[in-house]
């Protein structure tokens, strides 16, 4: 029990830490604003940390409740339905890489990212009912592997130095 | 932890890394230069609202058209075809994505209003008419 209560206080940690960065990064500046969807992405460092440390689900979780308060305190319900059918899509496809384990962080989260926008441009397309949407991508996934490189370096960094016994 | 029995070494991953984002970026530039040279310039100005066609204009007739949406009417984009080369010249919703976008005139290129699900997409015509719907 004491293990349950203590990972359960590890996690919430772990969303808050999602959600600050989620904020530092409604601050910047947007990057681009004439293509939509470019973001630095810098709360997925803490889902990858999560990912890494306890596994898909726990990073399910904590990855789903960033979202809706992410879109409660600064989005409307469409930007529930753009982040979360990214943010499904990205740790899908970053949980089998994990477990394919062929890459590190920095190429596990690089697809997660470029996934992201996939997701996102999926719902979009949706939504919308337009197809035309597809030519995004194509700036979005640039954009998404840059920052995802960065996002991968910081998770990396997060998943080797924070110590097993502490977290 | 549990860590399959095949795990590769940190220097492998790296590599692989590598491939993998080289690879990755390799497909998108190609992929992008396929879609800009293969797209011409296109003539017709289709605009849809949640996916139901508002309005077509012609690229070579210089307008400015008013497109209302959302329940009273009250959101506002306005489309202006100038030489032509459509643009938002200006919009309500809060991101101002849309006014923020280059002109469009090459078959296929779009400017997206999320907030106000406004697609603005520029077609065609000797092509099929129809935008592509998704169900």
């Amino acid at each position: 029990m004491r293990h349950t209560s203590r990972k359960l206080a590890y996690l919430g940690l772990c969303t808050a830490v999602a959600l600050i960065l989620a904020y530092v990064e409604v601050l910047l500046p947007p990057l681009y604003s004439a293509v939509p969807g470019i973001k630095l992405g810098l709360s997925n460092i803490a889902i990858i940390f999560v990912l890494y440390r306890y596994g898909v689900r726990h990073a399910a979780v904590v990855s789903f409740v960033r979202i809706a308060v992410v879109s409660i305190l600064f989005g409307n319900p469409m930007t529930f339905a753009y982040s979360a059918a990214g943010a499904a899509l990205s740790l899908l496809v970053m949980a089998i890489l994990r477990r394919m384990d062929v890459l590190s962080t920095v190429g596990v989260s690089v697809a997660g990212g470029v996934f992201h926008n996939v997701g996102q441009i999926l719902m979009a397309m949706w939504l919308l009912g337009t197809a035309e949407l597809g030519y995004y991508l194509i700036v979005l996934a640039i954009t998404g592997t840059v920052s995802g490189i960065f996002v991968g370096l910081c998770g990396g960094m997060a998943v080797k130095r924070i110590p097993m016994r502490n977290i | 932890m549990n860590r399959p029995n095949h795990a590769a070494s940190d220097g492998r991953r790296r590599r692989n890394d590598w491939i993998f984002i080289l690879s990755l970026l390799l497909v998108v530039s190609l992929a992008g230069l396929a879609l800009f040279f293969l797209r011409g310039v296109g003539d017709t100005v289709i605009v849809t609202v949640d996916g139901v066609i508002y309005g077509t204009y012609p690229l070579d007739r210089d307008i400015t058209v008013e497109i209302r949406t959302g329940d009273e009417e009250q959101n506002r984009n306005v489309l202006v075809i100038r030489e032509g080369k459509a643009r938002v010249e200006e919009a309500t919703c809060p991101d101002g994505i849309c006014a923020a976008h280059k002109p469009i005139s090459r078959e296929g290129e779009s400017i997206v209003c999320l907030p106000h699900r406004v697609v603005i997409t520029v077609h065609a015509e000797n092509g099929d008419q129809e935008p592509d719907i998704i169900a």
